[in-house]
């Protein structure tokens, strides 16, 4: 056997190489905020909030109408799929807690929960565009919300369970129905923990590209309606990136930069929010 | 006096018929509630049925047309008159041999991570660090593949690249894998790092997480017969939670095989099948994002097919990683 001191050397060494790759994990994700805040802020002017996207060739511009058109749809997304997630998670977390359907639904959701986004898109494009015969803001709130349900699905499963049954039993006792004992009990003792799977869910779908390409395509110009091709940040920057046209580029960074900034402090609330819970 | 009982008992059934009105209800309401989320549930099974069934509804011409020569062919020619030959055999190869160099990357360095966290860290400072690996795993992937197209692209293209050519350049074999005359920003090389990148923190944190079940008193018992923490680690830790250790590996290639907008702006969508690591190559996903838009026809149905493949094999990996990580929380309950 290796004498203790040359033993001790290779922990050493071991441990040193650990230290220097969490170094360079922490490292990489300072160099990826530190580019994006380099080439975005530049950019970050008063016009991108209140211009629409501009056509290639020209100077100006903004990214009213991508903002816009992203919010509505991360907004329809969350209100379709959230509502289903948490009846869902219900389910597994209360009604069917023995059932024997319940292990294979949560077999089936967390496959759906890392499944690949762009196989949602092809879905969506399957079952949505094609009917419609038209790509359309409905057709990718929908492919969010296919991505925001297992999620949600997961949380509310998982801060459900973290209900202590006594309190199921005692609001039981005092003879409440089951679903009101679920609403007016679990729900509320399980309240932030929800809420984080909600906003988590909003922070996914804030930034998902791949199922949009091709169930909202884009919009060069403002649009409403919910049944025609509308502007969205994710695939605005994708099809600017893609461009020589150095407007088109600057708007890209700041829009990644809108973007990253917007699902980061989405994720640190959420954390924050998940923490207290946590410490009481 | 009859009277005064009358309307009391009047008042008594209405009460009574009051509370079996609510009782009713309240049953009617648990009734509705209950099966409001059964379907909810059942919804989540329709979601997957639905997504197979549409993807195989889709992929259908591609199916009858080409079949298994589907696999083997590796040329991709949709514009190709009167009929397109479609083969998926490049983009097959460029997904899997890139997912296999991110995690060659990203498996050390995630479990490296995960050590440092729970061996070596300093308490105060390990919130800050788990929180800045998992901000990592929070930035949208069409972030990576912009910074991987503008900013390492073009650094790993210019000044670390042609440094591993000429390192590699008189070894047989190996000259081929590194080899390239032209270096471009666009390479499976370059997509490989940014997934790496992208699939450590998930890595880190389910190891972290596998890494916390060791029992405290395993360890204590290995330190207290003199074993160094690398011993600890290697001795205890990692035999302890290898199932896990594995299924979050797993879980974290079923990531990289399906990721999209990372790989699509740096892969060079280019459907030829290189020797070198440092040429353009194209995946799946990639595949699919780049073309789908402009596709009709047979074209769009091989890329659906392109599609149900990469569905078929990310839910097989990720099904075994499910598995994997179910049998470590069942033992850990034990």
């Amino acid at each position: 056997m290796a004498s203790y001191a040359a033993r001790q050397r290779k922990s050493t060494t071991v441990m040193a190489l650990c230290l220097l790759a969490t170094m360079i994990g922490v490292v990489w994700l300072f160099l990826i905020l530190f580019s994006l805040l380099w080439n975005g802020i530049p950019g970050l002017t008063f016009a991108v909030f209140t211009e629409m996207t501009p056509p290639p060739g020209e100077k100006g511009g903004g990214l009213l109408n991508a903002i816009y058109g992203s919010l509505i749809m991360t907004f329809m997304g969350v209100g379709i799929g959230a509502p289903i997630g948490i009846l869902a998670g219900t389910y597994l977390a209360e009604y069917g807690r023995h059932s024997k359907l319940t292990p294979v639904i949560r077999f089936i959701n967390d496959i759906l929960l890392s499944a690949p986004s762009i196989i949602i898109g092809l879905f969506v494009y399957g079952a949505v565009v094609v009917p419609m015969r038209s790509f359309s803001a409905v057709a990718g709130s929908i492919a969010l919300a296919v991505i925001v349900v297992p999620v949600v699905v997961r949380t509310t499963e998982d801060m459900l369970l973290l209900v202590p049954n006594t309190l199921r039993e005692a609001a039981s006792a005092l003879g409440l129905p089951r679903s009101h004992m679920i609403r007016k009990v679990a729900y509320r003792a399980a309240r932030a923990g929800l809420i984080t799977g909600v906003l988590l869910a909003v922070a996914r779908v804030g930034g998902e590209t791949a199922p949009l390409l091709f169930t909202v395509l884009s919009n060069q110009f403002w649009s409403a309606d919910l049944l025609r091709p509308m502007a969205n940040l994710p695939v605005t920057i994708n099809n600017f990136i893609n461009n020589p046209d150095a407007n088109w580029k600057q708007l890209a960074w700041t829009g990644a930069l809108l973007i990253t900034a917007a699902v980061l402090s989405l994720n640190i609330t959420a954390r924050i929010l998940g923490a207290s819970k946590d410490g009481q | 006096m009859s009277a005064i009982t009358e309307s009391v008992s009047t008042a008594g059934r209405a009460l009574l018929s009051d509370r079996a009105r609510v009782l009713k209800s309240m049953a009617f309401g648990d009734k509705v509630f209950a099966l409001l989320t059964l379907s909810a549930a059942y919804l989540v099974l329709l979601v997957l049925a639905g997504i197979i069934i549409s993807l195989i509804i889709g992929a259908w011409p591609a199916i009858t047309t080409f079949g298994l020569d589907f696999l083997t062919t590796s040329r991709w020619a949709p514009q190709l008159e009167p009929q397109p030959i479609l083969g998926a055999l490049a983009p097959i190869y460029g997904t899997l041999i890139s997912s296999f160099i991110a995690m060659l990357i990203a498996v050390p360095f995630g479990l490296g991570i995960a050590i440092f966290l729970t061996e070596l860290c300093p308490h105060s400072i390990r919130k800050p660090i788990r929180l800045a690996i998992e901000l990592l795993a929070g930035i949208p992937s069409i972030i990576y593949g912009m910074w991987g197209f503008f900013v390492l692209g073009p650094f790993l293209a210019n000044y670390v690249e042609p440094g591993i050519v000429a390192v590699f350049a008189d070894i047989p074999v190996l000259n081929s894998v590194f080899g390239g005359e032209m270096l471009s920003n666009l390479s499976l090389f370059n997509a490989s790092l940014i997934l790496a990148i992208m699939i450590l923190p998930f890595i880190t944190a389910i190891a972290v997480d596998v890494f916390s079940t060791v029992p405290p008193v395993l360890k204590e018992a290995a330190y207290g017969i003199g074993c160094t923490t690398w011993e600890v680690v290697s001795n205890v830790v990692l035999p302890f939670t290898r199932v896990g250790v594995v299924g979050g590996v797993m879980l974290a290639l079923g990531r990289a095989l399906g990721e999209t907008m990372a790989v699509t702006f740096i892969i060079g969508n280019s459907f030829k099948i290189s020797s070198s690591i440092f040429a353009p190559g194209t995946t799946i996903s990639a595949a699919i994002a780049s073309e789908f838009a402009e596709s009709e026809g047979l074209h769009q149905s091989g890329l659906i097919l392109l599609g149900l493949l990469l569905f078929v094999l990310t839910f097989f990996v990720l099904a075994a990683a499910r598995l994997m990580l179910m049998r470590l929380e069942k033992r850990a309950g034990a």
